[in-house]
């Protein structure tokens, strides 16, 4: 017992040594909360992929769906002055942290492989802090995604996939008549500001939905519009089964896999979740955008911290370089259900929803109907996105009438800025 | 120390004895049900496959047992990319616990010790401001903990994460011997400090040995607390050397599509065994060292 | 003669300095690593601290931004619903319990330990499993309705306004067998004598227990009541485990409410504002009862 008390240290600090002495490829520590399914096979090819030249990757995965627990190991690691290599971490996440000198750039990497040329204006400004990368996306995730179960559909009697909300209700109605659960959806904060902000969109329109949701103009934020948006969320509330508290969104797309639900409202990693399944799109399951025309994005990416050590910042190089990389890019997002973040991979071999998915965005940069996620961390500081999800979460588990859920939800964005 | 029983004076008397007495029974009955079930649920979900969970309700004990879920609990099932179970976790918690229980014992003994023993200005101030250290919620003390264990350059290991869990377990392991030690006679002391022996000789050769009772309940309170410790372990520590604690949040909280409650179950109860060992072994020990007076308060 | 005289009290005073010189120590750990945290916190609470922590002092802004969010309010009442709850009923079960099995009882040890066991668990284990059991899909509401009860419904785990009281249900199930040990070990040590007069008496065993036993046992209320104090207060891994603050955020409390500010919304000088509102609670309910005990223990 008491030996242990002093070989202890001497072990660790001898294999502290041991470890930094041996490591010239490139070291990283990699903090991420990819832990199920679809996801966990993605990151393993980036596991994979780096081991292949030659580096250690050492693996620190904390789960809990979006990052909450990793966010507090995150934050007293930097506090203790030990963070770790690369993290997780996305959107005006990545500024506030730069702004706090916490980031190493990798602005060196980004320039000879001309990563200005290749990704979307908005995800590339995202991934900057003063005009220098400190960053690398691995994705683009489309938010708004309907998902459904065509024997459930053809069971219930819905042809065609909905292209306006009122098409969707009807079609719900339908279902549920049927005895299927119209709508899966998990009840966590997070989920329920997915279906919000995809309603938003829908009911306003691309224009609106900056406006209120990025650019949280009060007038918006009242208008009615909203109260509109408001109604349809209370409708869709009406869809979901009773269970739904607390639910896992891969447990949700599960009833849409088993029949038990006809549709749910998600992000493409959904379909992670349905590719890892065995599933087949077009035929096990169906993807539809949500209406109105815009583009929902969301970037995942490893953000760079201030480390020291060359084996270390050698292994940010490295893996700065191999996140960017065509190859890489195809591999992890056949994987993990979203589309490359660059734009210009070929998309052979991904699924039709994956290149409507990419046809979309073309699409939606031209005709400036692309617009960062608020639930997903892309548009706000998380002060504000806290204060977005207490409203939306408070709305959906009470009877909340749509006037009061607006004005509160303008008093609540004033109080966070 | 003889088992005393109020009731054997004043056991009442009559035929209205046995009715009252099948109550009693009936009632120590329903709690021991209420306190089991949950362990049974638990117990035999983990030895259930899944199909049998889904088709079956929670009560229903397994059909056909297989201890599928357990290997994989233990050896295969999926932290993040490593998918090694919760066996490599399991030796760091007790790492980190065996050596913070025995530290934190002994300084709460010497703490005691002193503050009963040896009356000078301020005793009682001194204890009390250390027993207000119990209260304070773990969350209030992460960041700047985590400040200091940086400067200390223990960071993300496990001897940081030793001193973290010594420290604020002081407050109940002076609580506990302290509460002891005042119901502990001064007369045997007065006896011993006449023959001339010392603070340190009347500590060791007569009040930590007379003080196993008190040894025994701090000990398995410590063990329990230190070992089931979730907040400290997350943010403290890194990867590979989480407590099993971290392991089975990351275990329980990761689905692949398909929530694998006998898997989520049989994982709980391995993290959970070694503490619920030292109750069961032990128990009977900690009832006594309680009423030798360790919490009398 | 003068030099050993003087070496002599030297020694004498180091003897009587010495239990002050082995406290001091630990005391110092205590006054580092506690008060001066929470001084740090405290001070945190009045800057403008947002990602990270920020040294520019910034006035009661903070504390006006935490009474303005409502989601506070909620975890405040959540608090005192809870913890008054536990703290009774865990008490209540306690005494029950341990006067019960303090009637020579021939399975004592068994069921001692059986009421003893679920301490031994850590609360996330606990919140998995009560999650389970009150699921209503899959736990209790499930059972009754396979049994034939169809419009059986116990859903307080997903209604708003009743999952706090799960909570309950299950901090309670961890902790009230600890609450009956410690009230036995306080039952079986009152004296024979006075039991053999009050019997002697003639008095009945009902007025022994609630005239006699009862008021000894106030010094074992006194370690239960912080005992059980302490684990309300965190009792942050059961909600987390149990209702993940939900449904929405009807489960939260002063302990997981600083933990998303501080963690997840960057707002850490919100989070030291309510941390600091915490332990102005706990030291308001704490050191009263505390300062009239510990008087009471010196005389």
């Amino acid at each position: 017992m008491f030996h242990s008390r002093t070989v202890l240290p001497l072990v660790a600090a001898a294999s502290l040594a041991l470890g930094t002495a041996a490591r010239a490829e490139g070291t990283v520590e990699v903090l991420h909360w990819w832990t199920s399914g679809g996801e966990a096979k993605a990151v393993g090819e980036l596991k994979k992929s780096f081991e292949a030249t030659g580096g250690t990757w050492l693996d620190s995965p904390i789960a809990g769906g979006g990052g909450d627990a990793a966010m507090t190991a995150l934050r007293a690691r930097v506090v203790a002055g030990n963070p770790p290599t690369a993290v997780q971490l996305k959107g005006p996440g990545i500024q506030e942290w730069a702004e706090q000198g916490a980031l190493n750039d990798v602005e060196d990497v980004a320039a000879a492989e001309n990563w200005d040329a290749v990704l979307p204006p908005v995800l590339a400004g995202i991934m900057k802090y003063e005009g220098q990368y400190v960053a690398a996306p691995v994705n683009i995730h489309r938010v708004d995604w309907i998902w459904a179960n065509p024997e459930a559909l053809a069971k219930a009697g819905v042809e065609a996939m909905p292209t306006t909300w009122d098409e969707f209700n009807a079609a719900a109605d339908k279902l549920q008549a049927a005895g299927i659960i119209p709508l899966a959806h998990g009840g966590q904060p997070w989920q329920d500001a997915t279906v919000f902000e995809d309603v938003v969109l829908g009911v306003g329109g691309a224009g609106f939905f900056r406006k209120a949701l990025v650019e949280l103009d009060q007038e918006a934020l009242t208008s009615d519009t909203m109260i509109a948006a408001f109604d349809q969320l209370r409708k869709l509330r009406g869809y979901v089964d009773p269970n739904f508290s607390g639910r896992d969104w891969n447990l949700a797309t599960a009833m849409v896999m088993r029949g038990e639900a006809g549709f749910q409202i998600m992000g493409d990693w959904a379909k992670g979740e349905f590719l890892a399944a065995g599933k087949v799109p077009s035929k096990d399951f169906l993807c539809a955008p949500t209406p109105g025309n815009g583009f929902v994005l969301n970037s995942d990416s490893f953000t760079f911290f201030k480390v020291e050590g060359d084996d270390k910042l050698t292994g940010q190089k490295v893996l700065a370089s191999l996140i960017m990389s065509p190859d890489f890019q195809k591999t992890f997002n056949l994987a993990k259900g979203s589309i490359p973040a660059r734009t210009d991979v070929p998309l052979d071999d991904f699924d039709d929803c994956a290149k409507l998915s990419h046809s979309d965005l073309l699409k939606a940069i031209e005709s400036d109907s692309l617009v960062p996620s608020m639930a997903h961390e892309m548009a706000v500081p998380r002060s504000v996105r806290g204060e977005f999800l207490d409203l939306v979460t408070e709305f959906f588990n009470s009877d909340m009438s749509s006037e009061d859920a607006v004005k509160r939800l303008a008093d609540a964005v004033k109080r966070a800025m | 120390m003889r088992q005393r029983t109020t009731s054997g004076i004043v056991r009442p008397s009559g035929p209205g004895a046995v009715l009252l007495r099948g109550l009693l029974f009936a009632v120590l009955a329903l709690f021991c049900l209420y306190y089991l079930v949950p362990l049974f649920v638990m117990i035999s979900t983990s030895l259930k496959s899944l199909e049998e969970i889904r088709a079956g309700t929670f009560l229903s004990p397994p059909r056909a047992v297989t201890f599928e879920a357990w290997g994989k609990a233990w050896n295969a099932a999926c932290v993040g990319v490593r998918c090694d179970g919760l066996e490599p976790y399991v030796w760091n918690s007790v790492l980190m616990t065996v050596p913070a229980v025995a530290i934190s014992t002994i300084l709460g003994a010497l703490n005691g010790y002193a503050l009963t023993k040896w009356r000078f200005p301020g005793a009682d101030i001194i204890f009390a401001l250390i027993l207000f250290g119990a209260f304070i919620p773990f969350q209030v003390i992460l960041l700047p903990m985590a400040r200091t264990l940086g400067q200390l350059g223990l960071a993300g290991t496990v001897p940081g994460l030793i001193l973290v869990h010594t420290v604020y377990g002081l407050a109940f392991t002076t609580l506990f011997f302290r509460n002891f030690f005042v119901g502990v006679s001064d007369g045997i002391m007065q006896a011993a400090k006449v023959d001339g022996a010392g603070f340190f000789g009347i500590f060791f050769g007569i009040v930590l040995p007379m003080s196993l009772p008190a040894i025994v309940v701090t000990v398995i309170w410590q063990f329990t607390q230190i070992w089931n410790d979730f907040l400290f372990g997350v943010a403290f520590t890194v990867g590979d050397s989480n407590p099993v604690t971290v392991a089975l949040n990351n275990v329980v909280n990761t689905s692949t599509g398909v929530k694998e409650y006998n898997v989520d179950m049989a994982a709980a109860i391995i993290a959970g065994l070694p503490t619920l060992l030292v109750y069961v072994v032990a128990g009977a020990y900690f009832v006594r060292g309680l009423s030798a007076g360790a919490v009398k308060g | 003669m003068q030099q050993a005289s003087l070496f002599r009290t030297l020694g004498q005073t180091l003897e009587r300095r010495l239990p002050l010189l082995v406290v001091s120590p630990l005391f110092s750990l205590s006054l580092f690593f506690v008060y001066g945290f929470i001084a740090w916190t405290a001070y945190i609470s009045l800057t403008k601290s947002g990602v990270m922590p920020v040294y520019t002092f910034d006035g009661l802004a903070q504390y006006e931004r935490l009474w303005d969010t409502p989601r506070w309010y909620v975890a405040l009442k959540n608090l005192f619903i809870f913890s008054s709850l536990f703290i009774g009923i865990s008490m209540a079960i306690g005494i029950l319990l341990a006067i019960l099995l303090d009637q020579h009882i021939r399975l004592e040890g068994m069921i001692r330990t059986i009421y003893l066991y679920p301490m031994a668990l850590s609360f996330i284990v606990t919140g998995t499993v009560w999650k389970w059991i009150l699921n209503p899909g899959l736990g209790i509401e499930h059972l009754m309705r396979q049994a034939g009860f169809e419009n059986f419904t116990f859903d307080w785990l997903v209604n708003s306004d009743f999952a706090i009281y799960t909570v309950v249900i299950a901090a309670v199930w961890q902790s009230s067998g600890y609450a009956m040990a410690l009230f036995l070990a306080g039952l079986r040590s009152v004296d024979d004598e006075i039991l053999k007069a009050a019997a002697i008496d003639g008095a009945r065993p009902w007025r022994v227990y609630t005239g006699i036993v009862l008021p000894i046992l106030r010094p074992v209320f006194l370690s239960t009541v912080i005992i059980l104090a302490h684990l309300a207060i965190k009792s942050f891994d059961l909600v987390v485990a149990l209702t993940g603050g939900g449904p929405g955020y009807a489960t939260d409390m002063p302990a997981t409410f600083m933990y998303a500010f501080a963690f997840q919304r960057s707002e850490l000088g919100v989070a030291a504002a309510s941390a600091v509102m915490m332990l102005m609670t706990v030291t308001a309910i704490i050191v009263p009862y505390l300062y009239s005990e510990l008087r009471g223990t010196r005389k």
